[in-house]
């Protein structure tokens, strides 16, 4: 038994749910045995810091490439030449595009959006959220090969020491039928992606309007959170559509989402609920969001979000 | 243009979630099924637009039971050309993508496309499978989809930004918010909806590599702690030293 991790590179180094994948793969080796070996493609430096998090063995690709059908040669290759069977791979943009073709490829059963490690008791069986948050479910897998795709920020980030030893890889990857033009960041003054973020401070429509969003990126921008919003604001143009969160927007789970002036509708707290730590501002005491609060306060956000921005100013300075 | 769009069944948005046969099965018992919301909103629609424009058909397909029947119809009455059911329990993902892959092989497409995920499992692999079994390019979580004569311009959703690529057809593509808008179907369109053709094909021999063994509902919240409004210092305390989250 060997498990195999996909893990992207940035400026040489694993990113965060690359780091979280192979933090999950050491806890599954715990369960199902075996080395934990990561495939990464393009420019590495040293171990690109995922011995710490329990990489035994790091193969390397010199070529990055983002095409969906290079990578699935390149992690296939990596799985048969290491004789993986365990295949584990963020549930992120990338992760979306790679983890169901290496299933095919591989023959494998795939449990998309994990958010537990595997138990191997009568059958290798995996946890993931169902009905956008609102049950979970327990997915058994029969085949001999199986791959994961993780939901990010579901396990976090755990040292544990693993060999760190680094190795050229190389496989015939085909040519790339999808050519990138161009990429453009979301946020241009470094503020942080929503699907990433540990803090987020969100919105609704008893924000009035447009205009009155300053005080909730100031308040953000004081804690180090990412901004949303709930789904008639983004489809009014009050703010852009890759900040709408919900059922049918973005799912996350933060470690704290505050709520200001959204009313906690079960589409809305579908991609919400599975936050850690939920703080409502609502003035309305009904508001059904209060039910799936750990913190509340009733009041008018216009009054209350200046005051909490002052606190958290003044916390930060002691 | 020849467009299949891939369209499932999902339980309503307000659906209350419960289990049956000690926790191995939805409990269907008063819930009312819609076209999952990515497939119908996004996919479904950008699909029609670019038949309007550039002339063509689009065709849905769905895995299911004759009990999907009324939901394909909703997809005829929003302006799809035709429906196929194959006629296949609605199994794991992987088996539905094969079905699909199987179907369309030698149908000719110039493009498929899904929802970005099904609000009801939320895997969000059927295209790439698709596209795997197919040999095609993918292009998931994709917000926009142009047509410059054969060939594809795509934005699409990564960590910290939108990438914009280019691919010539036939590819696979899975459809997020952005790519359209959602279209409410008119009388016409329903009356229409009857007499197109919706083909029940016999499904293809396929296994199943996983299965949902037991469902469980998350944990219940504790209750609220509630801070004075006049007073937001004592909730960053709390934040700070009994939820340790800043
Ligand atoms: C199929 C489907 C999918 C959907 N998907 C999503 C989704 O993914 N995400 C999503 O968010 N929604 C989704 N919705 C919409 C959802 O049902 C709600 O309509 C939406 O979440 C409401 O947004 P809101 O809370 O911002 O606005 P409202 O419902 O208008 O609530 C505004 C809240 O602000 C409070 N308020 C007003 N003024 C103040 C003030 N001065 N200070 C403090 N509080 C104030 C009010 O008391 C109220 O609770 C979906 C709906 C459907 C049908």
């Amino acid at each position: 038994m060997s498990i195999l991790v996909y893990s992207e590179l940035k400026d040489g180094k694993a990113t965060k749910s690359g780091l979280e994948a192979v933090s999950y793969a050491k806890k599954a080796s715990a369960v199902l045995g075996g080395d934990v070996t990561v495939i990464t493609s393009g420019a590495i430096e040293g171990d690109g810091g995922m011995g710490a998090y329990g990489a035994d063995k790091i193969l390397n690709a010199s070529e990055a490439t983002s095409d969906s059908q290079q990578l699935t040669r390149l992690v296939a290759a990596a799985a048969e030449s290491t004789g993986a069977d365990t295949i584990i791979i963020n549930h992120d943009a990338t992760g979306k595009l790679v983890a169901p073709r290496v299933a095919v490829k591989l023959n494998a059963g795939i449990v998309a959006g994990a958010i537990d490690v595997p138990s191997n008791e009568g059958g290798f069986k995996v946890k993931k959220g169902v009905f956008s948050g609102k049950a979970i479910a327990e997915v058994t897998v029969t085949s001999a090969k199986r791959v994961v795709s993780i939901t990010p920020n579901s396990f976090g980030l755990h040292e544990a020491a693993g060999a760190g030893v680094v190795e050229s890889f190389s496989a015939d990857l085909g040519g790339a039928k999808v050519k990138v033009k161009e990429f453009k960041p979301t946020s241009t003054d470094g503020s942080i992606p929503l699907p990433e973020a540990d803090l987020v401070v969100s919105a609704g429509r008893g924000l009035k309007g447009p205009e009155n969003w300053g005080m909730i990126e100031e308040l953000a921008k004081e804690l180090g959170a990412a901004t949303a919003c709930s789904r008639p604001v983004s489809d009014i143009g009050w703010r852009p559509h890759h900040e709408h969160v919900g059922q049918t927007g973005i799912a996350i789970r933060p470690t704290l989402y505050i709520a200001v002036g959204i009313s906690g509708a079960i589409q809305h707290l579908a991609g919400v609920n599975a936050s850690k730590v939920i703080v409502v501002i609502n003035k309305d005491p009904e508001a059904p969001f209060f039910k799936a609060a750990d913190y509340g306060i009733v009041g008018d956000a216009f009054e209350v979000v200046p005051k909490l921005l002052e606190a958290v100013k003044s916390f930060k300075n002691n | 243009m020849n467009i299949l769009v891939c369209i499932s069944k999902a339980p309503d948005t307000t659906s209350k979630i419960a289990f049956t046969d000690g926790n191995t099965k939805f409990d269907e018992n008063g819930v009312q099924f819609i076209v999952n919301p990515y497939d119908e909103w996004y996919a479904l629609v950008r699909g029609i637009e670019l038949k309007e424009a550039n002339g063509g058909s689009v065709t849905t397909i769905t895995v299911g039971g004759a009990d999907a029947d009324p939901i394909i119809r909703k997809a005829l009455a929003i302006g799809a050309d035709k429906a196929v059911r194959i006629d296949a329990a609605e199994g794991d993902p992987g088996s539905v993508a094969a079905q699909i892959a199987a179907y369309a092989k030698d149908q000719g497409f110039d493009m498929i496309l899904t929802g970005k995920e099904t609000i009801n499992y939320n895997g969000g692999v059927v295209g790439g499978m698709i596209a795997e079994h197919l040999d095609l390019p993918y292009i998931s979580l994709a917000t926009k989809l142009d047509m410059n004569g054969g060939v594809a311009e795509i934005s699409r959703e990564v960590q910290g930004g939108v990438e914009v690529v280019e691919v010539d057809g036939p590819f696979v593509l899975s459809a997020a918010k952005g790519m359209a808008e959602q279209r409410i179907p008119n009388m016409r369109g329903i009356m229409a909806a009857r007499t197109k053709p919706l083909e029940v094909v016999p499904a293809a021999d396929v296994a199943s590599n996983t299965a949902i063994s037991t469902y469980a509902l998350p944990e219940e919240k504790g209750d609220c702690t509630y801070v004075d409004a006049d007073n937001p210092a004592e909730l960053v305390r709390l934040l700070n030293e009994e939820a340790k989250v800043l």
